[in-house]
């Protein structure tokens, strides 16, 4: 048997109101108003599709360091670089054992993310082992767009393999075909997109049902069996009427969350199957679609084991966390839609060394620090000499992965002067449960909240973004336990 | 056991430019300034000095670097000159290097220059530069009050000392030391202030707000140094001679290790009690006449109080608002102005430091001449409360 052995998610913490959004550009375009219910996740200026898909992966596998898949793919069309791979950043910051790791990025359209699901269950069917695709997404639209006030930032994850299956593979399908309901161009900001009563008529009706009949045909299942119909898209009504078409029970049918996450693109599939496994019961019957210049069908059957695999978190536990967020120009901010004057301070050189990175890539990617053998003193960064005063036994440590240990505030600042695209810029002295400290950047702080003493995990962000050479450095920043 | 550097070197002279927005000036302009008053206090010529050592703190912003910039300033008799850095102590060191060359018997004058010329950098504050190439992907996303602002919450943390006592202490710091650069025609900032104007300033990084945060300027100061010996044979009756020079940089144990709390400098302790064991210094709090420390921020100056064993652990807040510290009290503390009212131009602050104890100990301070001053004490501080260097000097009479 070879189906899905975990799931996982993530959302963004910061929730845009979209009421916000519409007030703001009403005046340009009264339709606007219409989209203005509810909030999307929106990513703070320090995450984007690598970050989260880190984030999502964790949810979905723990961060034990050293786990073994076989491959991991990560599907995205928001992938910072063009040339750099990136599902090898995010393999590095989860401290995947990297040698005999197959990694891809798969990208280019709204069905990477099946079609990555899709190769990496035949991984696991060839018998390579178990294999993990994350779908991660950062959207970028225009400013007074439909797809803004639409479009939201997550990711989610799903781990395959032969053993311990909570959704068994049943079939799948499909179907390719260049329909262009939307495109973007190499270097363009945003989707360019066509008429949606076309793209529903067309692609969704037409395209997606077509093959979604196939694929049932093929399985020898009955569309009035299908518990979960997941078909991510941007238009509210479509996935109940291509459902009705079907047959498919209209309880069966999947909220794209549009109200409350926002689609979420090429991990829209992921998301939603995540958070239907969330909701499965053994036999249930899931049927996800990915739709994009073609379509990928596979269908899943829970098995006995669905009700004792959950994520940590989960889309669920995700969609309650939000803090909502009422102001706009900071959307604008973060997503770079505004000639802002960012000061002096920000025009700092920012260049990335890159062979000082490669060589320090234990720290900067997998927060690893060093535990001595000689006295086991935890300590960070690893070091030539063990920090123990009363040890400093040389070359006498090992490394000691550091990304899943909690930790509290020492000391700490809120700091106004330093360039943060999010100030005041937090950080400050985090010890480590367990041993371990280091003067750190935070995020994600509620001065409500917030002093000595607080409990924090750490999280793989953007530390710095070069505009200049069109690189950004990760690093890992304590998160308060809020 | 060595002996230290007690009694075996003078200063001959010393000089301090005015500090301040000196858009006028080239570093070259601020250092004869000083330079001119240095060498005729030390009634000597420029030719006999034998080695001299120039310390600035952010090359790439001032003159470049080597130690051509101050050989050329001073046209130096092609001598022995060599640049140095060392953070904020660098001027201190600068006056070490000077101090031991002579002390060693290597040369018998040699001079000490430290300036900065901050106010061509473009920034309010300290310029944002990089830390190093590795350095630079773990480091937090800091700037300096950032740092030092971490000192409170670690006192806080410490001592359960409540935000706006906290807060008030560090106004009275500020406010005394404006106080004192009211008198200091040399200060940059000349200007009184009280304590609800600094507590309710703009927030630079929490609890520091702007008039927690010593100002930024240009300038330059010297000392010309030598042995007793040679400086009663050229005239000179009243000396001032090094007690002690002390010299402490962070391994890395605070950041990286348990012990350290963030509420205090383990550096400053260290260096404090070297150099209050050269200077053959007992009790700090009674043999101590003034001093001149490192008010890179308020809270700075307020924990340097403990860490030089002036106040009790967990004592600071209290002695600040009694007053220990001001030009009336127990043990004067910026009896200039302090950084807050001087800047600081980096290389040349704890030249600044030195000079204005000099003038005191040899009765020169004018307007805020303490009375009969016996040793006055310098402390710098540089890089960050977890990691740091921290020079603690001591001069005073010679015949005392």
């Amino acid at each position: 048997m070879v189906g899905i052995t975990a799931y996982g998610a993530y959302l963004p913490r910061l929730r845009l109101q979209k009421q916000v959004v519409a007030d703001a550009n009403a005046w340009f375009d009264s339709g606007l108003t219409a989209l203005a219910k509810g909030e999307k996740a929106m990513c703070n200026w320090d995450e984007d599709a690598v970050t989260m898909a880190t984030e999502a992966y964790a949810d979905c596998m723990g961060r034990a360091p050293g786990q073994t898949p076989a491959a991991f793919f990560l599907a995205s069309t928001s992938l910072p670089f063009a040339d750099r791979q990136h599902s090898v950043i995010v393999a590095e910051a989860l401290n995947l054992r990297t040698e005999d790791l197959r990694t891809m990025d798969v990208t280019s359209s709204q069905r990477a993310a099946t079609s990555a699901l899709l190769s990496a269950l035949d991984v696991a069917a060839a018998g390579h082992g178990d294999a993990v695709v994350v779908a991660s997404e950062h959207r970028h639209t225009k400013c007074a767009s439909r797809e803004e006030m639409l479009y939201g930032d997550g990711a989610a994850a799903v781990a395959v393999g032969k053993d311990n299956v909570v959704a068994e593979l049943v079939a799948s399908f499909t179907q390719a075909a260049d329909m262009i309901d939307h495109y973007r161009a190499e270097g363009a900001v945003a989707d360019y997109g066509w008429e949606e009563r076309w793209v529903r008529d067309v692609g969704y009706m037409g395209i997606l049902r077509r093959a979604v009949a196939s694929l049932l045909e093929k399985a020898g299942v009955e569309a009035a069996d299908i518990a979960h119909f997941i078909l991510p898209t941007d238009q509210g009504r479509v996935p109940g009427a291509v459902a009705k078409r079907l047959g498919i029970p209209d309880s069966a049918v999947a909220d794209n969350l549009l109200q409350s996450a926002g689609n979420a693109g090429a991990a829209q599939p992921l998301m939603l199957l995540a958070h239907r496994l969330e909701q499965a019961e053994p036999g249930d019957l899931i049927l996800l679609t990915g739709f994009g210049q073609g379509c990928d069908v596979l269908l899943f059957r829970a098995t006995d084991s669905i009700a004792g695999k959950k994520p940590e978190k989960g889309v669920s536990g995700h969609l309650a966390r939000g803090e909502a967020e009422t102001n706009y120009n900071k959307f604008q901010s973060f997503n770079d839609l505004l000639i802002k004057d960012l000061g002096k301070r920000a025009e700092t050189d920012k260049t990335a060394f890159l062979s000082a990175m490669y060589r320090n890539r234990g720290l900067v990617n997998s927060f690893i620090g060093g535990e001595c053998t000689v006295c086991h003193t935890v300590q960070m960064p690893k070091h030539n000499y063990c920090v123990n005063p009363e040890c400093g036994a040389y070359n006498s440590q090992e490394d000691h992965p550091m990304a899943g240990v909690k930790g509290h505030v020492a000391t700490w600042t809120a700091d106004r002067l330093t360039f943060d695209f999010n100030p005041p810029a937090y950080f400050g002295l985090v010890k480590f449960d367990g041993g371990g400290r280091i003067m750190m950047d935070m995020t994600e702080v509620n001065p409500e909240t917030f002093d000595t003493g607080a409990e924090v995990t750490v999280h793989f962000r953007i530390k710095q973004i070069d505009s200049q050479r069109g690189f950004r450095k990760y690093f890992w920043k304590a998160v308060p336990n809020q | 056991m060595a002996k230290g550097i007690r009694d075996k070197v003078v200063i001959l002279g010393a000089g301090c430019s005015k500090f301040g927005e000196r858009w006028e000036c080239e570093p070259a302009d601020l250092m004869a300034e000083a330079f001119e008053e240095c060498i005729a206090d030390a009634g000597i010529e420029k030719n006999q000095i034998e080695a001299a050592w120039q310390s600035t703190g952010i090359d790439a912003f001032s003159v470049g670097p080597g130690a051509m910039p101050l050989s050329m300033a001073l046209r130096l008799p092609y001598i022995p000159v060599t640049r140095l850095e060392n953070y904020c102590a660098s001027g201190t060191e600068a006056f070490r290097a000077a101090t031991y060359a002579v002390a060693s018997g290597a040369c018998d004058i040699a001079l000490a220059m430290g300036f900065e010329k901050l106010k061509d950098t473009g920034y309010g504050g300290l310029p944002q530069r990089s830390r190093g190439v590795s350095n630079d992907m773990y480091y937090p996303n800091l700037s300096a009050p950032g740092m030092f602002a971490q000192l409170a919450a670690g006192y806080r943390a410490k001592y359960g000392t409540n935000k706006q006592d906290l807060k008030r202490a560090m106004a009275h710091v500020s406010v005394k030391s404006h106080a004192n650069g009211v008198k200091n025609p040399k200060a940059h900032l000349q200007r009184a202030i009280t304590e609800e104007q600094a507590m309710n300033a703009p927030m630079i990084a929490e609890p520091i707000g702007l008039f927690d945060c010593c100002g930024v300027s240009d300038g330059a100061a010297c000392a010309i140094v030598t042995t007793p010996e040679i400086a009663k044979s050229l005239g000179k009756e009243q000396l001032i001679s090094v007690k002690a020079l002390q010299l402490c940089a962070s391994n890395g144990e605070e950041g990286g290790f348990e012990n350290w709390d963030g509420s205090y400098v383990a550096t400053t302790r260290i260096a404090a009690k070297r150099a209050y064991e050269e200077a053959g210094v007992k009790n700090p709090r009674k043999e101590i006449s003034m001093t001149e420390v490192h008010d890179c921020f308020s809270v700075t100056e307020m924990v340097t109080m403990e860490d030089l064993y002036l106040s009790e652990d967990g004592g600071a807040v209290k002695d600040v608002l009694d007053g220990v510290y001001d030009a009336d009290g127990e043990v004067p503390c910026q009896i200039d102005g302090g950084l807050k009212c001087f800047g600081h131009p980096i290389g040349a602050s704890g030249l600044r430091m030195l000079y204005e104890m000099y003038l005191q100990l040899t009765g020169r301070a004018g307007e805020r001449q303490l009375s009969d001053p016996k040793l006055g004490l310098t402390h710098n501080l540089g890089g960050f409360p977890h990691q740091n260097v921290v020079s603690v000097a001591i001069i005073g009479q010679y015949d005392v």
